[in-house]
């Protein structure tokens, strides 16, 4: 290992951070998807999709919040990990109770 | 100049074996506990979800107009945050204490607005001890209207340190630790307000 090959520079993988206009318009788009999901939520003719619709415009907004927020996109890996795989169980832990329960099977 | 305003944050890290700061590290796996622990609690409501004997029933009473100017705020609080963390990487301490400030009054009114709405519940019949539906509401909530609550405090102490003039650019850190909090709260609100308001 040379002078400049500290185990930082080794394992940061880290880049700039987005800057204030960036963050901006995430927001803007954040605000668009908000005013989508409520007004599916009252429009009677998509009531039939509400759910995986909401669904996935919950996920995109928590995935743009996490990826450009919480500078996962930019940050190293190892955080994005100590995150996802404890929210992939979560996500198991919701979808196995619901079975067990008989939740899905009502619906 | 935002590669050169990150790097200062990171000039006063010492050496570890992963090469990552240790503070931001365990930061991260503590949101990681987080993720069980809501993911316990949005559980146990959609679990019990539909099986009250009596009312009041969550489209009796929950009011989405009034829940989704509060999701609102509760995201442009997520903006206010980051542009805080921008200001203290940029050393402007000015700009990181409005910023703050700004974003613990946008977490102060969503709190004011859970208050009124579990006021509103109670005068409607709605008790923790009521039905399934106001046992799992009041809790997975009032969790997290705590956790906005504590955010709050973070926020407010770190403003204090601004205006004294003790957050520089070198301790950006602090701010972005208290950013990622912040941020996970409003994740977590994104998943409340879909999975509890919008899909009953």
């Amino acid at each position: 290992m040379t002078d400049h090959e500290t185990p930082s520079s080794h394992a940061h993988e880290e880049h700039a951070h987005p800057g204030a206009k960036q963050y901006v318009a995430i927001a803007v788009v954040l605000l668009v998807l908000t005013v989508i999901e409520v007004a599916i939520f009252y429009i009677p003719a998509l009531k039939g999709i509400l759910v995986p619709t909401l669904l996935g415009l919950s996920a995109l907004k928590f995935a743009l919040v996490a990826a450009f927020y919480m500078h996962l996109k930019f940050d190293h890996r190892l955080f994005s990990w100590l995150f996802v795989v404890p929210m992939f169980f979560a996500v198991a832990v919701i979808l196995a109770l619901m079975v067990l329960f008989g939740v899905l099977a009502r619906r | 100049m935002a590669v050169a305003a990150h790097s200062t944050a990171h000039e006063h890290e010492h050496p570890t074996s992963t090469g990552l700061n240790s503070r931001k590290l365990l930061f991260w796996a503590f949101l990681g506990s987080e993720c069980l622990f809501f993911g316990s609690l949005i559980a146990t409501y959609l679990v019990y979800r539909g099986r009250d004997q009596v009312g009041p029933h969550p489209h009796e009473i929950l009011n989405i107009p009034f829940t989704s100017v509060s999701a609102f705020v509760l995201l442009m609080s997520s903006l206010t945050m980051v542009l805080a963390l921008a200001a203290c990487q940029r050393g402007n301490q000015r700009g990181t204490a409005i910023w703050l400030a700004a974003t613990a009054l946008l977490g102060a009114t969503f709190v004011g607005g859970q208050v009124y709405e579990f006021t509103e519940f109670f005068m409607h019949g709605l008790t923790l001890q009521k039905n399934l539906f106001g046992c799992t509401f009041y809790v997975l909530t009032g969790f997290h209207g705590t956790h906005v609550t504590v955010g709050v405090i973070w926020l407010l102490t770190l403003f204090m340190l601004a205006l004294r003039g003790r957050l520089p650019a070198h301790k950006a850190l602090d701010v972005e630790i208290a950013g990622l909090y912040w941020h996970f709260v409003d994740v977590v609100w994104i998943a409340i307000f879909t999975l509890i308001y919008l899909i009953q």
